[in-house]
């Protein structure tokens, strides 16, 4: 007989699983029941299909390759402000889509700063609109992520490897051959899939970027048939479509996507003997420096232009921020009502798919859950009238499965080390929460909450489906006005909107490491 | 009086059979070769482990299924018998109520405690600031509120230099029969048997043997005794 072990919150645990899958489910149902199988699908279905993959493909390539230089570059590395840096890659990942975009746009726009190089040396100026503008979108934001990863896996490789390459005084060459060639084989091909999955349910850039006939991804073409045709048999069809794309992608992929460590700890440059001088000491300072330009330009961007906008905000932008924080804050409160009990389920449950709960929400795409609601609330009450809730509500689902990454780890450890301690104190319930896992958990559950806040501030997905004029949030609010053509309303509401994504982000994970002991 | 009759643990390939009986207020060590099963026998008196078959009872009353916190045990692990994030005067609350929401009446008592082991003046103190001998005497000042019938030390002060150890043992000993309870205790040192044993339980080839008199079994030891004691 196997260690009687502690049980965490199984009741509430389970009722928590139960509710997640409930609420996922009865969306699916509903879309089901509105799909009329025997329509089947049109020609731009078809083409939102092809496009969808296309550009993930290309966004999830283009990524891990423009990775692997700089992830190599930073593990070779040490230079004034790398740490920083290293934590600067960190943030496209609590970056609302939205100002990106508009960072993006004052860049590589039409009227942005590249076009203007390329018209002082006369030639012509490049569109952002399109299969590039959305790839180069998906690029700005996953390959950080994929320079993480890979910065990550490099360091997994033992000193002792170097070590011995210095030794045998190998050259660059053959220490990427020998050392370095064989870890990213490893790797490289999760980094990637994990891309791939995250732009197939791609919508706020397909909405901001892309469009047309010719870039329109499948999440869009919901939004679409859902708002302007008000086909709800389209809409249906196609998140089923997109539920089995993006689902079977993500279980396919979940065999090799890395682990993904979303916290800090990454700033521990290895002792290295090679390649400290001549050519690839510039190259890697190139890279550096390329690599960092291409975060920081569009960022930079917002934030000028934000300044010179922030006069210029109307009233509505500032009542859309007060809307995006209660429904932020919402969310990390339902998050936490959800996330903690199914954490302390799983951890203490005997292994097992449980995990796999969280990885629903992931799966299961925002506009899908929002058509099969809006199907479901439609008849008994006004859609729009509960697009607040609704919003907070899916926002918290999205984000349950790095929640549950971030919170289950740390929490079996806890279980791990005290559970006999707490076993023979007779702990359980509120006081084994109280004084054993909510202490020894506050980084992390601060880091899941301000996680949580910043995706849900930044979220331009559902909302857009439910929001009629008189209810938006901060994202919303700001793609109406890019699309009425106040754009310097829209930089000052951009850069309001990055400050509070920054700021709620910055205060829960402050709030979770204040005062933290041992 | 505590019995184990009939007991059988089975964890993986490894096996251990155990028919005891523990009489109140006596001493007992377990002794026995490494891996041999010692600390095993302790989880299964404490909760930890199940019993694959066999009836544990204490008073005549059946106790085989109780949750650890359930049991009249009260047991010291090898380490992490602190949570770091607490206080120590949290800490040996925790032994009184484990909502720590203490009356007067039952603060005094854990600072009372705490004066007895002799950290009056560290109780709010973190573990972490404590040296480990401190540590240990923390942990027994929780022992001593909780007052249980059965102690049980899976050799929590291995860590410590000899004479911290025998100070720590001493201390132990005396909050024993302060609260008049039976101690169980693991140990890999014969002086340890000499210092504090009544009675000694033998683990080996997959068998705890019943207790025997201390000082007969070491002067007489029997040939696997022999062999483990070189």
């Amino acid at each position: 007989m196997a260690l009687r072990a502690l049980k965490v919150s199984r009741a509430s645990g389970i009722s928590a699983a139960v509710l997640v899958v409930a609420l996922i489910l009865a969306a699916l149902i509903a879309v089901v029941s509105r799909a009329e199988f025997g329509s089947g699908l049109g020609p731009a279905d078809w083409s939102a299909i092809r496009f969808t993959v296309w550009q993930s493909v290309l966004s999830a390539v283009i990524s891990t390759l423009l990775a692997i230089p700089i992830a190599r570059a930073l593990a070779r590395r040490r230079f004034f402000g790398r740490a920083l840096l290293v934590t600067l890659l960190g943030a496209p990942f609590i970056l609302p889509v939205i100002v990106a975009v508009l960072g993006l746009l004052a860049v590589f726009g039409r009227a942005g700063w590249l076009n203007a190089g390329l018209g002082m040396v006369g030639l012509a100026p490049l569109s952002i609109y399109g299969l590039q503008g959305v790839v180069l979108a998906h690029v700005f934001f996953n390959m950080p992520l994929a320079t993480r990863l890979l910065l990550q896996a490099w360091q997994t490789i033992p000193a002792e490897r170097f070590r011995l390459a210095a030794q045998l005084g190998l050259t660059p060459r053959a220490v990427f051959r020998g050392v370095e060639w064989p870890m990213l084989r490893q790797i490289v091909p999760g980094t990637a899939a994990l891309i791939f999955v995250i732009c197939l349910t791609s919508f706020a850039v397909a909405l901001t970027l892309g469009g047309g006939p010719r870039a329109t991804t499948i999440e869009l073409a919901i939004y679409q048939a859902f708002r302007f045709d008000f086909d709800l048999n389209r809409a249906a069809l196609l998140s089923l479509v997109q539920l089995g794309l993006a689902g079977g992608a993500a279980l396919l992929a979940l065999w090799i996507i890395p682990g993904v460590r979303l916290g800090g700890g990454q700033d521990r440059p290895l002792q290295r003997w090679d390649a400290q001088h001549g050519v690839q000491r510039i190259l890697d300072g190139a890279v550096i420096v390329a690599g960092a330009a291409f975060l920081l330009l569009p960022l930079g961007a917002v934030v000028i232009s934000g300044l010179g906008g922030l006069l210029q905000t109307p009233e509505s932008v500032w009542q859309a921020a007060a809307t995006s924080i209660g429904v932020a804050l919402s969310s990390v409160a339902v998050l936490l009502t959800l996330a903690l009990p199914l954490a302390g389920w799983i951890a203490s449950a005997k292994r097992g798919g449980v995990e796999a709960v969280g990885l629903l929400g992931l799966s299961a795409s925002p506009l899908m859950i929002g058509t099969g609601w809006f199907i479901l609330i439609n008849p008994v009450a006004d859609p729009f009238a509960v697009a607040l809730p609704v919003t907070a509500l899916v926002n918290a689902l999205m984000a349950l499965p790095f929640a549950l990454r971030i919170l289950v780890p740390p929490l079996r450890d806890a279980l791990g080390t005290y559970g006999r301690l707490a076993q023979t104190l007779g702990m359980q319930g509120w006081p084994l929460w109280r004084w054993l896992i909510l202490p020894r958990l506050r980084a992390q559950i601060g880091f899941a909450a301000g996680l949580t806040g910043a995706l849900s501030m930044g979220d331009l997905g559902i909302i857009a489906l439910f929001a009629d004029a008189d209810r938006a949030t901060l994202p919303l609010q700001m793609y109406r006005l890019m699309g009425s053509y106040q754009m310097e309303a829209a930089a000052g509401a951009a850069l309001i909107l990055l400050a509070l994504s920054l700021g709620i982000f910055w205060m829960f994970d402050k709030a979770g490491r204040w005062h933290a002991e041992a | 009086m505590l019995r184990l009759e009939n007991g059988l643990i089975i964890q993986g390939s490894f096996r251990l059979h155990a028919d005891l009986t523990i009489e109140p207020h006596l001493n007992y060590a377990v002794i026995g070769p490494s891996g041999a099963g010692k600390s095993t026998l302790l989880s299964a008196l404490g909760g930890f482990v199940a019993l694959e078959q066999g009836r544990l009872s204490w008073q005549g009353r059946d106790i085989t299924d109780a949750a650890p916190g359930a049991r009249p045990v009260t047991m010291l692990f090898q380490d992490n018998n602190l949570f770091p994030h607490l206080s120590v005067l949290q800490n040996v609350g925790l032994g009184v109520r484990p909502d720590l929401r203490l009356s007067a009446e039952e603060k005094a008592k854990v600072e009372h405690a705490l004066i007895r082991v002799g950290l009056g003046d560290m109780a709010s103190r973190r573990p972490g600031s404590l040296s480990g001998g401190q540590q240990s005497r923390a942990a027994l000042a929780r022992v001593l509120v909780q007052a249980r019938p059965l102690v049980l030390l899976d050799e929590p002060f291995a860590a410590l230099g000899p004479a911290l150890r025998n100070e720590m043992l001493d201390l132990v000993q005396a909050l024993v029969s302060e609260t008049e309870a039976t101690l169980i205790m693991v140990t890999h040192a014969p002086e340890d048997i000499r210092r504090i044993a009544d009675e000694v339980i033998f683990v080996e080839g997959g068998k705890a043997h019943p207790p025997a008199p201390a000082a007969t079994l070491m002067e007489n030891p029997p040939p696997e005794l022999r062999a483990y004691l070189g």
